[in-house]
């Protein structure tokens, strides 16, 4: 799976994309993100209101519902600022 | 014919207005808008973030939005991200019709959607340090006309 993170994610994460193993269990955009929360501080930081949070999987946009597999690209932001 | 480019160079908007006159079809009017970084609170720079891909998606969205809503011939869009200074260009918005209406009215309606929802996220510099831009109700306002 691919992961990418963009503005104030990125920042606290401290990278713009990782490669990541699936872990087992994980099989929605939630609990991959209580997955990422528990990897270190920035994790922790970027991830602390989720409600905050946009996310895209395979560049659509998409509810925290959704499913995800190994083979994704997923992106979190925060809501978009316009141009 | 319709381009979306998203490119850290800047542009030249009048080789994008010459470009849409030769648009297939019976152009008889052409409407551009150009933005330019403005020195807001003493701004000192701005720096737009983005997804590539997924943005230029997003904004093809809307572009074809526009050409169900009006009888347009010719769209382009030219927005800028990297780190940009006041008085700099960041956004180039054109529109072809037959008529003007059409072409005004689609060019706002892109320029709305534009300001509000297309997907950048902009870091402000300023004396005192860096913020990201949180989104904006006014602009949001503008772009809900459309609804």
């Amino acid at each position: 799976m691919k992961l990418l993170y963009f503005a104030w994610v990125r920042q606290k994460i401290g990278r713009s994309e990782e490669e990541l193993v699936l872990p087992p269990g994980v099989t929605t955009v939630a609990s991959l993100v209580d997955f990422l929360r528990r990897r270190g501080e920035g994790y922790a930081a970027a991830f602390a209101k989720p409600e905050l949070l946009r996310c895209a999987v395979n560049q659509e946009h998409k509810r925290f519902d959704a499913r995800v597999g190994p083979d994704d690209e997923v992106a979190f932001f925060p809501p978009v600022t316009g141009g | 014919m319709s381009e979306i480019r998203i490119q850290r160079e800047d542009f030249d908007p009048g080789a994008e207005i010459a470009a849409l006159q030769t648009a297939a079809g019976d152009v008889g009017a052409i409407a551009s808008f150009m933005g330019l970084v403005r020195a807001d609170n003493r701004m000192e720079a701005m720096t737009l973030d983005h997804y590539p891909g997924f943005a230029e998606r997003e904004i093809a969205t809307h572009v074809a939005e526009a050409r169900t809503r009006w009888p347009l011939l010719g769209v382009r869009v030219v927005h800028r991200v990297g780190r940009l200074t006041p008085g700099e260009r960041i956004v180039f918005v054109g529109v072809a019709s037959s008529h003007r209406g059409a072409a005004f009215a689609a060019a706002e309606f892109l320029m709305d959607y534009l300001k509000t929802h297309a997907p950048f996220w902009k870091l402000e510099e300023r004396e005192n340090g860096s913020t990201w831009v949180e989104a904006r109700e006014s602009d949001d306002q503008s772009a809900k006309r459309w609804r």
